[in-house]
Formats: C-alpha cells, structure tokens, sequence
C-alpha cells in the first residue's frame, strides 16, 4: 500500500515498510506529491476545502467536527498573521492514535500541515506534542529536520512564493492542554487553562491570531483526500463519515493496539480483529471513545458500528476511537474511581462547578469502593454529575460528569450492592 | 453601533452591539449573581454564578462573557437558570469555611449574601473540607486564603490595573492557590484595592483586622489630603474615631480605586503624637494652656512686630478656607509674606504666570492619550492613579516619552525615555524642542535658542520623541513634582510650553499635593490674592526662609520635612524671635516653636480641596475634633478678630469659600487656571561640576498624616534612604554595593548605605528627601559630595 493509490489504510500505511517513518519511505510511495501538485499548480484554496466538505472528514479529536466546515471559519482573506495548530496532546486514558502518526508517518502530517497552511493562508505552524511522549516529539524534531532539508518546508517551496515554517512544540503532560484554547495559552507560554468562547481560535487564536487548530490525524488525512479526491474517502467509510479512522482498542481483549477500519465497521469486526476478549470471557462493558466517552453495555455495542452517527445513537460517542474493553471480572465501582481520580488530578481548577466538583465525585465514589458509601450517595453521585455538566467554561467538566451518569445508568446495581454489601458484586 | 432587541425576564430591551447579557442586565437594573465579574476588569467567566437560560442554547451560558445578539430572549431568574445557579453556589460553598462570625468580610461579603438567596441551609458534603495555607503578602493586606473561592479578580487587578502581577494562581484543580511569587510582599502603592475587589474574606484589610464589623461603622463621604487627584473617599467611623477608609466611587475622579496612601494613612490620625491641647514655652518648658489665653498671646505678640518681619508658611496639604484666611490674615495685617510652595525653589515664574498652573485638561483625559511627553516625574509614586490612568492610555497603543533624572519603573511600555542629570533636564527638554522646530519647520523659539547657540542638536531620542508627540490625536505634555522643585523651573516650564505649542499638544502641570491648586487659587502666594486678584506682595517661601524672620506663622509644617532646604529653613526658624506651630501633630516644632496649637486633620474639619484639573471638593468633618484640637479656619478667624482685623465674622467654612472663590467657585476656577506663562527669558542652567544629588519625596514621606500610619511605614515604599548611584560611580569614589558612604552638600556628613543603581545617570548621587534622615542633608538638588565612610 502506498499513498499512491486508494487504500483503506488513510494513516497507517506506512507501516508495512521496514523504515516506517522516514522521508524516503514516505517519498518513495507518493509522499509530497499532493503538497507539490497544490502549491505548483496554484490550486484555490476554496476547492480544497470543497473537497473536504465531500470527504466528510470529521475531527478525530474527540469532537467529530466536520473539518471542511471548521476550515471554511478562518479569515482566510485577513492581511496579517495566521496559524495552524496541530494537536497532538493526545492525553486521553485510552488513546494511543496520534504518537503512531507521528512515529510512523511523521511526513503525512507534515504535508498535510503544509497543505492547511497553503489553504488557510498561514505562514506558520505548531504541533503541540503531549509531554508524556518524548520519543514521539524527538522523532517529529528529526522529521521536521528532513522535511526542511527536503526543501518541504521553509521558504518559496517548490519555487514559488509559498512559505510555511512549521515548529514542534511539546507540553509536560497536563491533559488540560489539549483543550484547544489552553493548548494555545500553553503554546504562549501561560498556564494551560481554557479560554472562554467566544471569541472562538478562528477569529482570536494563538497569540490573538486567526487560528485552526486540528488532530494529528484529521490533518494526516488530508494529502490521502487531496491526492485521490473527497468522493474517495467518503467511499471508504459511510455519508457523513467519511474514511477510515484509527481505533485504539485496549483493555481486556487478547491484542491491544491500534487498528485503522473503515468508519461503519461493525464493533464485532473490531474486537475480532483485537483478537476477542482475552481468555474466552464474556465482553461486559466498552468505553467507545476514550474515557470522557459514556461507558456502553456489551450488548449493545455489538450492536454497533464504529462510526460517529451509530456511536452516538446507542447514547455515547466515538470520539477519538479509543475502544476501552472491559470483561465480565471488572468491578464498575473501581473503574469508576480511577477515572474519576483522573479528572480530579487533571482539571485545571479555573471554573468552580469542575474544581470544586470532580474531587467531591471522586472522593464519594471513594468512599463506595471502600465499602464506606452511603445510600444517598447514588443520587448525589448523579446530582453533583449534574452540575457540573454544561456548566463549565471548557468540555473537561462534562467528560467528567460523563463517565459518571453512564456508569450509574448502565451498571447502577452493581453501585447499590457496593454500598449495601460492603464489597464487590464480581 | 448597532442597536439589538432582545428581552431579559420578559423585558424588552434596546442594547448596542458587543455588549453583554451582564451589561445589558445592569443598565436595565436586573441584578445578576456573580462573583469574577468586574467592571473594570478583564471577563474570566470562571466563577459560573452568572448562567442564564437563554432561548435556544444547548446550555446555561455565562451572562458575564456571552455578547448579545439580535432577538436573544434571556431568563435570569427561570427555574432552569436558578437551577445551575445554585449548582454552582453549592461547590463554592463546600470547602468554603463555615467561619463568618469571625470573618471581617461577615455583614459586606458577596458570597455570604448570595448564599442567602442560592445556598441550602445545610450542606450535602461530607468529606474532609480544603485548608490552605495563609501568605504574607505584607504589612496592608491580611489573608485567609482558606475562604478564597478563585475568582482571580486580585490577579487580574494586578496584570490590568495596578501594571504588576504580585499576585498569581498557582497549582491546579482544587488545588490551585493564590500566592505571590516566592513570598514575596505585595508592593504595589495600589495594591490595597485587591481587599475591595476580593469578594470573599481571602484578601482583608490588615491595619482594620478584627477591629470593628461593618454594619457598627457609620459611613461618611470624604475627600482624600493627599495627592493632587483628590480621590473620593469613604471614612468608616465607629464610636467617633476613624476605622478605615475605602473609596467612593467617581468614575470622573479616581473611578472605584484608591491609592494604598489615601486608604491607609487615617491611621496617622489615631496617634499618641497627636496634639490636643494648645501649649505655651514658658521658660524653655511646654505647659498647657486655654485657646483664650494662646490666641490672646499670639495676637499680642505679631501685633508688637513689623508686618513684613512675619512670614506664614502652610503645606498644600490644608483645606482652602485655611489658607485663604492665613492669607488674608496676612494681608490684613499688611504683610504679603504667605507662601505654601515649601519644596519649589525657582519662584521666578510668578512674574510670568498668567493664572494657576493645573493639569490642564480634565483627569479623565488621561485615560485616553495618544501622545504623551511627561518631565520630571516619579509618576507611579507622586501621581498612582494618574499613572494608572496613563498606563491606560498606553495600553490603547498610546506612546509615554519619559525626560526624568532617575528611571523609575513605570510598570507599562515607554516608547522612549532620557534619562539625565537634574542640571541637563532643560537641555534635554531644548533638545525636543529643537527636534519639533526641525521637523514642522519652525523657527526655533526664543526660549530654546541658546541651547543652539551652544551647539546642542537634536539626537535621535530627541528626534523620536518629538515626532511621537506631534503625531496621533491627542498630545499633551506634563511637568512633574521633580520638574516643579527644580531650580531652574522656569527654564523648564518655559521650554515644556513651546514644545507643547509646536507639537499641538496639550500642556499640563501634575499638582503635587491636595490643594496644590486651591492655594493658589485663594492667593496663599506672595504675589497675588484670590483668583489672581491684585493684592500686597511679599516675600516667597525660599525668601522668607533664606534668612530669618522675626516671627513664623507654620500651618501643618513640618519644616524639618517639607521644605526645599531643610538645613537652610531649620536655622532660620530657630533664629526667629517667635514661631506659632499650628498643627495636629506636636512632632519636632516641640523643639522650635513657641505657640503649639492644635488643628484639625482633615476628618475633623469641613473644607475644600481643589484638584489638578481645577475640581473644586467640598468636605464636612466625619469625627469630632479629638480633645481641645479645633479647625483651623476658626482658630484663623478667631485670630483675625483679636488682631483688630475687619472681614473675619464667617460662620462656616462654605462662608468662606464663597468669600474666596465668589459664589460660581467651578467657574472662576476654571477661569483663573492656565499654563501659560510669557516673557521668560532664556537663562540655560549652570553647568554642575562634579557630582549632584537626585533627590525624591518618597510616596510616604508626602505629608504629616502618612509618616505617621503605621502600617505604610512598615512598607518597601518606605524603607529607610539609602544612596543610590551608577555602578561605575560607586568604582570611580572607591566604594563598595551595599557598603556605607559618607555624603555631603551644605551642612554635616551623613553616612548612608550605598545601593547600585546603573539607571541613574553616572554623575548623580540619589537621596531622598523628606525623611527624617536625611533632612540634615541640605537642598533638594545641587552638588553632592560622596566618599567612603
């Protein structure tokens, strides 16, 4: 497989190559030729994102908002400074997607940097690496090195007047950060903590600059969408979820790792694929898309395809495809408090409901898994999931509340035997 | 600017564009719960207790942060929004301490009302709550950062208003703290707003600290005695005496700020060292008297002497009517020998003036300048909240050109800035001036010819700033209090003129104290009466001091401190036959004066104070006067009448007034202001050969009351003076940093600890004046000798 032709393999296709990573590699199989195609035969920026919008290529983030549309907001016209901003502060219990992107196609990113910053006007770029992942920032630093060499970045690429300086900026692990607005407070130098919005990185973004800011693998995908067209990413997944998507399945199956399937692959395909639930034992619970996602009952996430509309119609969300498998001996009360640990260690305590609210859910669900709950303590777990939800300045506050109210719906007994029996149901 | 429809709790609304639901909210008098929101600051949007429904959001938005749009339909008070209100009133409150019967903030504080109407009666939180550590943050602002519920206000406050982030939030989650940087003490001369803005009981006044709650305390409007802004204020009064002062909001005067000089120094008020009965030396020994008996001896006594062989001198500090009267005392008696201008020592300009000096524009201009040159000025320390002000013109893009003899920090962007000795500040103000002639093609003015002649041109500093000050909309030069004490005032004054004139700038002059203007105005000065009236000459400050009188009238000097030259006015006083002390304060007049009387601070009194731009404030007395203590403008009145003199039958201080400043005082006022000054003619300043000194009034050092508050002498604003000069200037005399030198002008040595200071230029030596330690020193400028101790 290669870029040259339509794979279903948008991201990962590298890896079947002894040098995954590297430019040779990567040039050899078709890599910069939709970057010199753009900016050779001056392409309008206005039929990229024309594409886009036909690929239906939705933001691998978390969020799954379309990227043609998001693109379509900047200024594009506006004189001044403007960013692109990669976020690769992939800190989400769960996901493990973008560190292979940038450790085994660094280049597909950098290209699709390039062709964003040729689109949305802007001169520069940042990849903002998560600072738990060193090895992947040191392998990006030593791709962007090449590409430089390359003449892939820089100054009047190709011969033209088209100049795009991209940098590689690495945080130190804050999950906070990758919220897009404390990522940019944290790319200038200031506490990571999410700003209000409006007004939204479009119109006052790094450095009060028009800026867009996308996944590591939206904007992977794009030299796959510019070199063989919208219509064929759209092909490959399903309308409205256009592509293949990687999908981080850890947890209890026999082999965890990252598996790129077409959107609208069936969730028994996938898990399948990871080799089942390890031992033979029986699938009890799947959290869809990281740990901010709803937990859902196996059940019905056999049911399911991967995909954002299916996801979201069984009542969670895909995501950034990380596929949390837990097997019938997982105790749902201490799954439940770990998460909860993680949001309260991680939320930046800028607005009070999330500050004052995740430690309060944390140490209750605490107290129930040591065999200290209360009976009120389900409602209030609920009551307090409540107000934190919709109330805060950034998303971290309903990730937190999420986990919460999907875990006492689906799996609510198992909270009231904790409490009533002092121990565990499993 | 569009006007938007939209409706709050069913009331139809018209809003201009850009506003927010929180704006359109309070214009319409609905109230909105909030915590983080300010209206002088930046939107934070942290607290939450602002969300509202509004039609059509998926969620309660922030009113504080969300702008309106056309048709929005908002429900402040729906069960949806009192839901997420509560939501949120309910984690404020769960590691919040459950101490307000102890709390300072109890009976003014913003959670513990809104709790009132939000909370539960009981809490559903069971665990263990929050304690967090408490901080020094100096000797004005105590903490129970226990009870902080992270609003950030006092961190926003310090990066957008005061100019310094002192304090900042650090750690994260529930964990997050306010804290300065590595314990360090707040400093800024505004940090004490911090305790207003704070809407818990985290950030509380330290000086007030468990001395009084805040419904027992009657409420009285007041006007600041100390800079020349004139903030209004609010004298908190519990059983006749003074508890504390906030501010009184004036958005035209000091907004809702006040300096920490105005907020903190009442406690100078409540001093052992205050003067409550009138005293007679009898014998070289003080004994007490009655005011019959001392009035009776005073009047004798001035009576047996040649008018114009008695000087009255008063600080600018006194309230209108006083120094009206003084002066007319004076004048009644036939002398014009009145004079409160203590620390100006070139006096030339009075033939030259046309009317008052002011700031010559009104203080909210401030806000808004483009362009601004200012001379001679240690602005954040004379002026605090006119350089707040400043800065803010600054942060709208404006350019500040600074021209001063020492490079204090102004805390904002200064677009370009000379630093030079006090004897070349009028050379390098020529040298602007040169540069604007060049650059708008004039001919050179009179004023700055000779510089010239000399062979001075205009350098590229002198080039930037003149073309930053003759560009953008609105210009205006200032002269500060180190250009008014110069020796060569007029030469500057002068020159600052024709460069306002060339560059089509505004031209003001920064008053140095509360009624530096208003003594003017009512003619306490040697060459005019009130509102510039003809009247009988006399003799200047620097005059009357230069050589011993027979006799002084002081009110509210303390010449040893106030005074140009204290070496020089101290052996005059003591050389005079006869010194009245009126005072509230016994102080080092016990050591000179004949006549002790106590006077009225301005809590005690009514009167007037008029500020730099020419605003005329009228204030009643808020306490009883404090033992035998009366006010001045009585004490003068009662005076005048057993002097013999006619026009001395006022009733009330506002008699007073009106007798000086008719009965339209804004407009006469306004009518005698002006800058303008002619016929000065070119004198360039001597050259000094050698070192000389930098002298500056420190911020609490200004007048009687401050250097008697406590807490604001425990500050680093108030640290005891040491010598500053240039590094290579410590190498050139053999010192060593932080070693001790022994400095000298006029009079005796004084030994002093040497701090390295490279932003000074490298022939001055900086002491500073004021202060009881080096007021043995001599003149405020001129050479200075240094050599190791």
């Amino acid at each position: 497989m290669s870029l040259l032709k339509p794979t279903p393999k948008v991201c990962s296709w590298t890896r079947e190559f002894d040098n995954p990573g590297s430019l040779a590699t990567y040039v050899a199989n078709g890599g910069y030729q939709a970057l010199r195609r753009v900016v050779t035969e001056k392409v309008p920026g206005d039929a990229i994102i024309a594409e886009l919008k036909t690929s239906a290529l939705r933001g691998r983030g978390g969020a799954g908002f379309p990227t043609g549309l998001k693109w379509s907001f900047m200024p594009r016209a506006f004189a001044g400074d403007k960013y692109i901003v990669c976020n690769s502060d992939e800190g989400e219990p769960g996901t493990f997607k973008d560190r292979d992107i940038l450790r085994y196609n660094p280049h597909q990113l950098i290209e699709g940097m390039a062709i964003a910053g040729y689109v949305l006007g802007a001169r520069v770029g940042y990849n903002y690496i998560h600072g738990e992942i060193w090895d992947c920032y040191e392998i990006f630093e030593a791709a962007l090195k090449e590409a430089r060499e390359a003449g892939y970045l820089g100054d009047n690429l190709f011969g033209t007047d088209f100049c795009f300086q991209l940098h590689a900026h690495h945080g130190y692990g804050a999950y906070i950060c990758g919220e897009e607005t404390a990522l940019l407070e944290s790319i200038e130098g200031k506490k990571g903590q999410p700003r209000f919005k409006p007004p939204f990185p479009a119109s006052f973004g790094l450095y009060g600059k028009p800026t867009t800011i996308n996944n590591t693998e939206t904007l992977a995908s794009v030299p796959w969408i510019v070199q063989h067209g919208g219509q064929a990413f759209l092909e490959l997944g399903k309308p409205n979820n256009g592509g293949a998507k990687l999908f981080s399945v850890s947890g209890h199956v026999n082999r965890p790792g990252n598996y790129e399937v077409p959107l609208g692959t069936p969730f028994a395909e996938l898990l399948a694929m990871a080799g089942g639930v390890r031992n033979g034992r029986k699938l009890k619970a799947v959290i869809p898309g990281g740990s901010s996602a709803p937990v859902l009952p196996g059940s019905i996430m056999m049911d399911c395809t991967m995909d954002f509309d299916s996801i979201a119609k069984a009542g969670s969300m895909l995501g950034s495809g990380a596929v949390i498998v837990m097997d019938e001996t997982v105790c749902m009360v201490r799954a439940l408090e770990r998460l909860s640990y993680f949001y309260f260690e991680e939320s930046c305590g800028q607005c009070t409901p999330c500050r004052e609210g995740t430690g309060w859910m944390y140490r209750i669900i605490h107290r129930i898994e040591h065999g200290q709950g209360r009976a009120e303590d389900l409602d209030l777990l609920n009551s307090v999931a409540g107000g934190i939800g919709g109330h805060t300045i950034c998303a971290l506050g309903d990730a937190a509340a999420m986990p919460v109210q999907s875990f006492l719906k689906h799996f609510g007994d198992e909270f009231a035997y904790h409490v009533e029996h002092k121990r565990c149901m499993v | 600017m569009a006007t938007l429809n939209i409706e709050i709790d069913g009331k139809a609304l018209q809003v201009e564009s850009g506003k927010t639901i929180m704006d359109a909210a309070n214009a319409a008098g609905i109230t909105i719960p909030h915590f983080c929101y300010h209206k002088k600051l930046s939107i934070a949007a942290n607290c939450r207790m602002c969300l509202v429904q509004v039609e059509k959001a998926p969620k309660p938005l922030p009113a504080c942060a969300t702008p309106v749009t056309d048709g929005m339909k908002v429900y402040t008070r729906s069960e949806y929004a009192i839901k997420a209100q509560k939501a949120v009133m309910e984690f404020l409150l769960i590691n919040h301490p459950l101490d307000c019967p102890i709390c300072d903030q109890g009976g003014e504080c913003t959670l513990q009302d809104l709790a009132v109407g939000y909370g539960a009666s009981s809490s559903r939180y069971q665990e263990v709550k929050r304690v967090v550590r408490d901080k020094n943050l100096g000797p004005l602002i105590a903490t129970d950062m226990t009870r902080c519920i992270h609003c950030s206000r006092c961190v926003r406050f310090g990066q957008e208003i005061a100019g310094i982030m002192e304090l900042g939030m650090a750690g994260r989650g529930e964990h997050t703290e306010v804290m300065s940087f590595l314990e360090s003490q707040v400093a800024s001369e505004l940090s004490g707003n911090v305790i207003d803005l704070c809407p818990v009981g985290a950030l509380t006044s330290k000086p007030f600290r468990y001395s009084a709650r805040s419904w027992e305390l009657s409420r009285r409007p007041s006007i600041s005695p100390h800079d020349s802004l004139g903030s209004n204020l609010e004298v908190h009064v519990k059983d006749n005496k003074v508890m504390r002062v906030v501010p009184r909001e004036n958005e035209d005067v000091n907004e809702c700020w006040l300096a920490d000089r105005d907020r903190f120094s009442y406690q100078g008020l409540n001093t052992p060292e205050r003067l409550t009965q009138p005293m007679l030396k009898h014998d070289g020994q003080w004994v007490e008297t009655t005011w019959q008996e001392a009035l009776e001896f005073v009047a004798g006594k001035l009576k047996s002497l040649p008018a114009d062989r008695i000087g009255a001198l008063s600080t600018p500090y006194r309230p209108a009517e006083e120094l009206y009267l003084l002066q007319k005392l004076m004048r009644g008696m036939g002398s014009g020998n009145v004079d409160h201008r203590l620390r100006q020592s070139d006096f030339s300009l009075d033939d030259h003036a046309q009317g008052g000096f002011w700031l010559g524009m009104p203080v909210t201009y401030m806000s808004r300048l483009n362009r601004m040159l200012v001379v001679g000025s240690n602005l954040r320390k004379d002026h605090p909240l006119m350089a707040h002000r400043i800065r803010e013109s600054v942060r709208w893009y404006g350019e500040l050109n600074l021209i001063n003899a020492a490079d204090d920090e102004f805390l904002g962007k200064v677009h370009a800035k000379r630093i030079v000795a006090p004897s070349q500040l009028a050379a390098a103000l020529a040298g602007v001036c040169l540069a604007l002639a060049e650059l708008k093609n004039q001919p050179v003015p009179a004023i700055a010819a000779p510089y010239l002649a000399a062979g001075s041109v205009a350098d590229d500093t002198a080039k930037k700033m003149a073309a930053s000050i003759s560009s953008g909309e609105t210009r205006a030069v200032f002269l500060g209090n180190m250009a008014q004490h110069h020796p060569s005032y007029a030469q500057i004054h002068a020159l600052a003129q024709e460069v306002a004139k060339l560059a089509g700038a505004s031209f003001g002059v920064l008053g140095e104290a509360a009624n530096s203007v208003g003594a003017v105005v009512v003619g306490a000065v040697p060459h005019r009466g009130a509102l510039g009236q003809a009247a009988i000459k006399g003799l200047n400050a620097r005059q009357m001091l230069a050589q011993p009188l027979s006799a002084y009238l002081l009110l509210g000097v303390e010449a040893e401190l106030d005074t140009h030259d204290p070496v020089t006015a101290m052996a005059s006083i003591n050389a005079a036959d006869f010194v009245v002390v009126m005072s509230p304060y016994k102080g080092k007049s016990l050591d000179y004066a004949d006549v002790l009387l106590p006077i009225a601070p301005w809590t005690e009194t009514s009167g007037t104070f008029i500020n730099t731009e020419g605003r005329v404030q009228s204030f009643a007395a808020v306490v009883k006067p404090l033992g035998e203590t009366r006010p001045a403008w009585k004490v003068l009145r009662v005076l005048g009448n057993l002097l013999g003199l006619s026009g001395f039958e006022h009733n009330d201080s506002q008699e007073v007034l009106r007798e000086a400043l008719g009965d339209t005082p804004t407009g006469n006022v306004q009518g005698f202001l002006s800058n303008e000054v002619s016929g000065v003619a070119a004198i360039p300043p001597q050259a000094i050969d050698g070192l000389e000194r930098v002298a500056e009034v420190p911020i609490y050092q200004t007048d009687a009351v401050v250097r008697r508050a406590p807490a604001l002498q425990m500050t680093r604003d108030a640290a005891l003076p040491v010598a500053r000069m240039h590094g290579s200037l410590i190498e050139k005399l053999g010192l060593a940093e932080n070693g001790r030198v022994s400095v000298r002008q006029t009079a005796s040595a004084l030994t002093l600890k040497v701090e390295r200071d490279d932003l000074l230029p490298e022939t001055c030596v900086r002491v500073p004046a004021g202060h009881p330690l080096t007021a043995g020193l001599g003149p405020m400028f001129g050479p200075i000798t240094a050599e190791p101790a």
